[in-house]
Formats: C-alpha cells, sequence, structure tokens
C-alpha cells in the first residue's frame, strides 16, 4: 500500500542508512532500509548477537487525560483497566463488524497518558478513529466527534494526538540487554518484559521498554528526534565489539514471521476477526463493552470457519503470499505470509485455513507455480527464544516511574 | 563487479561457457548480487528440450523468485544437484560451482549471438539502478 502521490517520507535515520550502504525501499509511503548486507547475514545477526533497527515510520499518538485509559478500554479487546503505570499490552482495535482495524501495544506511561504505538500503514487511520472515539469515560455517553466537551463535572475530554517528531530504535537479540545497560548507564536488563521505563539521560520525553518484534530478547527505545542519531550512533559504536548490525525491513519481516507474529494488512485486516487471526488469548470477553464485543460473542459461540495457521514446507521453494493450500485436489485456504527460516532452514508460512485442518500435525500441499508442495501445519511460533526474559504478570502492578 | 573474459552472456544475466560438447549456464555476479541470499533453485530435468529465451529454471531468494532462461536451444545435458542441498553456492562461486546446468546445443551457433564480456560490461553501464 505504498503512497504514490508526492515524495516519501524519512525518519530522521534516513542519512544514517545512506552511510551505512543500505538498500532503500519504498514502505507505506515511506523510505526504508530493506537490508544493509543482506537480509539472512542481519537475520542471524539477532538471533546471535544483536541487532539496531529504525523502526520511526511506526507512529507515536499520545493519549492524555484522566480518562485516557477508560477510553482506550472502550477501543480494545483487552482488559485496560488493570494495566498498571510502566506496564504495556500488546491489543487489538476492531470496528463494529468485529473486524481489526490495527493491532497495537499500548504502554502506559504516566497515571493519565499513554503512549500508543500504531503501524506505519495505520498511523492517519488509527488517529481518525481514536479521535472520532474520544469519551468522557462515561459508556454510556454518547460519541461527539472532534469536539472539546468536558465531562458533566469539568473534567476535559481525552487528548489524543500523534506526535510525528519522534523516533523509534529497536535493539534486539541476546547482546541488547548488555549493550543497553552499558550505553544507556541504567540497568535495563532489570526490566521484566512489556515493562517500560524512562531513560534517566534522555530526559522525560524518552523510554524504553522491553518488547519488540522479532522473538528475541530486545529493547524499544522512543526518543524525540533531537535525539536519535547521537543514540543510534552511540549504540552502534558500543555495539561494535558485540557484532551489532543495523537490521532492514527485509530481515524484520523474516524474524516476526519465524516467531510466529502477525503483520497487519499483510495476514489479517478490517475483514478479520481475532478469532479468526488465531489471537482470541487478546480477547476479554469479561469487559463490560467495547467496540465489537457483540460479533465476538457471537463467533465466540458458534466458532470461525477459517484459522490463521503456521506450515513449515518440507523442502523446497518459498511460499508467497496468495499461493493456495490444498489437500488433494482441493482448495483449503491461503498463504498470507512466507519465508524461509534460518533457524529451522526450511520455507515456512502463514495462512488462512479450514477450521478442521488448523491442528499442528495436518498434512497438506502449499501451490507454489503450480505445484503441490508437502507441508505440516505446526503450533506457532516456529522458533522460540530458549533464553526469554521472564514475563511479568499482567497487572502485576509494577510501577516504574522515575 | 566480475565478468570472466572467456565466458558468454545474456541479456537476462544468464552467462554461457562452453565445455565440449555442452554449454554450462549459471548467472552473473551482477545477478547474485542483486538477489542476494539464494535460498532455492529450481533446475530442468536432463533430457529436457529447450529452445533459446525458454524460461526453464528458477532461482529464489528471500524477497522474491526469478526465472532463468535457456540462452541456447538444445537438451538439457545435465543439472547441478549439489545447489538443492547448497543453493548458497549461487553467492560464493556464480561462475564456479553455482553452475545450474548444461545444454547439449542443437544450433551452436547461437553461442556467438550472445553477448561478450565487453557487451555485458556495457549493458550494465546503461542499467540504471
Amino acid at each position: 500500500m505504498s503512497d504514490a502521490s508526492g515524495p516519501m517520507q524519512r525518519t530522521i535515520l534516513y542519512p544514517e542508512h545512506l552511510a551505512l550502504g543500505a538498500k532503500m525501499t519504498p514502505f507505506n509511503g515511506w523510505d526504508m532500509p530493506l537490508y544493509y548486507s543482506s537480509i539472512l547475514d542481519e537475520h542471524k545477526a539477532v538471533r546471535t548477537a544483536v541487532g539496531i533497527f529504525d523502526v520511526s515510520h511506526m507512529g507515536q499518538v499520545f493519549v492524555r487525560g484522566p480518562q485516557a485509559l477508560a477510553m482506550l478500554d472502550e477501543l480494545v479487546v483487552s482488559r485496560l483497566d488493570t494495566l498498571a503505570q510502566g506496564r504495556a499490552c500488546y491489543s487489538l482495535m476492531l470496528h463494529e463488524r468485529g473486524g481489526i482495524v490495527d493491532d497495537i501495544i499500548v504502554f502506559r506511561v504516566g497515571p493519565e497518558e499513554c503512549l500508543v504505538v500504531v503501524n506505519c500503514a495505520n498511523r492517519e487511520k488509527d488517529v481518525q478513529w481514536m479521535q472520532q472515539h474520544r469519551r468522557e469515560g462515561d459508556r454510556a455517553g454518547t460519541i461527539l466527534a472532534g469536539e472539546e466537551v468536558p465531562h458533566a463535572d469539568g473534567r476535559a475530554a481525552v487528548d489524543v494526538r500523534l506526535e510525528p517528531d519522534r523516533a523509534i530504535l529497536a535493539v534486539q537479540g541476546p547482546e541488547a540487554a548488555g549493550l543497553l545497560d552499558e550505553v544507556l548507564k541504567q540497568r535495563v536488563s532489570s526490566l521484566g518484559r512489556f515493562d517500560i521505563t524512562t531513560v534517566a539521560s534522555l530526559g522525560s520525553r524518552a523510554w524504553i521498554s522491553r518488547t519488540g518484534y522479532t522473538g528475541s530478547d530486545g529493547f524499544e527505545l522512543f526518543v524525540p528526534n533531537a535525539q536519535a542519531v547521537a543514540l543510534w550512533k552511540r549504540l552502534v559504536n558500543a555495539g561494535q565489539s558485540r557484532g551489532i548490525h543495523p537490521i532492514g525491513l527485509g530481515a524484520r519481516d523474516t524474524l516476526r514471521l519465524e516467531a510466529g507474529l502477525r503483520l497487519c494488512g499483510t495476514d489479517m485486516d478490517e475483514s478479520t476477526s481475532p478469532y479468526e487471526a488465531d489471537l482470541g488469548w487478546t480477547v476479554a470477553l469479561s469487559k463490560p463493552s467495547f467496540i465489537g464485543k457483540p460479533v465476538l460473542v457471537e463467533q465466540a459461540a458458534s466458532g470461525v470457519a477459517r484459522r490463521l495457521a503456521g506450515f513449515a514446507l518440507d523442502e523446497g521453494p518459498v511460499p508467497r503470499h496468495g499461493c493456495a493450500l490444498v489437500v488433494g485436489d482441493r482448495e483449503v485456504g491461503t498463504v498470507t505470509s512466507g519465508t524461509f527460516s534460518l533457524m529451522l532452514n526450511q520455507p515456512i508460512g502463514m495462512g488462512f485455513i479450514e477450521r478442521s485442518l488448523a491442528t499442528p500435525g495436518t498434512r497438506i500441499g502449499v501451490m507454489i507455480r503450480s505445484k503441490a508442495h508437502p507441508a505440516t501445519v505446526v503450533k506457532l511460533p516456529f522458533w522460540r527464544n530458549p533464553s526469554a526474559a521472564k514475563p511479568v504478570e499482567a497487572g502485576a502492578g509494577k510501577s516504574l516511574a522515575s | 563487479m566480475t565478468i570472466p573474459e572467456h565466458l558468454r552472456y545474456t541479456k537476462t544475466h544468464e552467462w554461457a561457457r562452453q565445455d565440449e560438447g555442452e554449454i554450462v549456464v549459471g548467472i552473473t555476479a551482477h545477478a547474485q548480487e542483486e538477489l542476494r541470499d539464494v535460498v532455492y533453485v529450481e533446475l530442468p530435468a536432463a533430457g529436457k528440450t529447450v529452445k533459446q529465451g525458454d524460461p526453464i529454471a528458477v532461482v529464489e531468494s528471500v524477497k522474491a523468485a526469478f526465472d532463468i532462461y535457456a540462452p541456447i536451444s538444445g537438451t538439457v545435458a545435465r543439472n547441478n544437484a549439489a545447489l538443492q542441498k547448497t543453493p548458497q553456492l549461487v553467492n560464493q562461486d556464480c561462475y564456479g560451482n553455482g553452475w545450474f546446468f548444461a545444454i547439449r546445443p542443437s544450433q551452436p551457433e547461437e553461442l556467438n549471438a550472445l553477448l561478450t564480456a565487453d557487451g555485458y560490461a556495457a549493458l550494465l553501464k546503461t542499467t540504471a539502478h
């Protein structure tokens, strides 16, 4: 979905990518690095050492006000009322028909402030959606689009704003924690998975979280543009002795797929229900209300006809988006994402398949260039980090306000 | 960018080398450089009849699959089975152990119509990227 009108956007780190010899590529209207050395080289670097990514093309939306959390709670499928300060939650925003608007991460960075990170392709769409649905915290109240309507007792409406002059650096791999402790002079290695805290040396608007899109251990740094280049350079320099590589979007995709992570727009979109995407674990039907809940209640009862599943080919060519999945002569599904897995040394993919066939162990065929290549449905993720940081219980109330 | 003098080339970045009665074919340094990591190669079976310009093999990188074209007409004499286990040979040694297949030519004069090393170098210069 690239923006054909007008010049491409660039992140603040664009000159660094050129200096490092990146092969650039258009991505949803942004001029981004596809790779610097090679996709598999970079994939290997993240799995065995450490990689640094510029993912500033993703949107950073700040949601502020006494009702910020309540407002977001109405928009997402997960329970946010127990989201403690200093904690993050991966969730989905649905529209009224129960389809996925976007997958997001909500970071509670202050008592009345959340940072919501949204997919690049959905920046404008998500901000408009959130602004349309600003609430005063009263769930029975009406939705008033685009107006500053104070709450009955005088509380201000929620402020929703995408801050454009900000960057995101992801640092991922087994060496990431050690490198960041060293460079930031702060013990970020003690953060639990999905914790977020401020970076003392970079001021009150810079945060670090133990999150990522690779399946390896890692962190994401959310900083104002003014700090991004110097930070990137410090990390690249200090990381040399740990084998740091800059990582492009090519390896970002192979890593996330190997880790069983979905890509909105490719594996799921507005026509996909969370249950079809096999993301039922994010849905809290116990919540009194959220947009799309009535449809989900129905689906939870009756089941869905198709489900996203992972599969690995015995050998052979790479499955690609759109390839058919077959059992004998019968078409039973379609590939949404495919690649070659470095860690498994075989082609892998994700796709929608008839619900009854989505069981691990099922043998299927993947149609590539008119030939059915044998494959097996496997449980996601394809690869799991053997020494993952212990996940902290959701809502365990660990406050990391600085 | 390596362009060995003793080989012939196609506009579609294959190289061809006379080897007794056969023409051995592979892809050029430029092609494997553009592809980066080769993860799979699909080769034509021995005995297959081919016409010059036919797509007869496929090379896959992580990002995409590309057709490889027969530089000359004839019959496929043999193919490089080593590429099945080690497709990376295409990146590591594209003019040597990364060869794809050999054709017994039916019209040997077709070889003379292929680009020389100079001709291929000129082609690369004019190709903007």
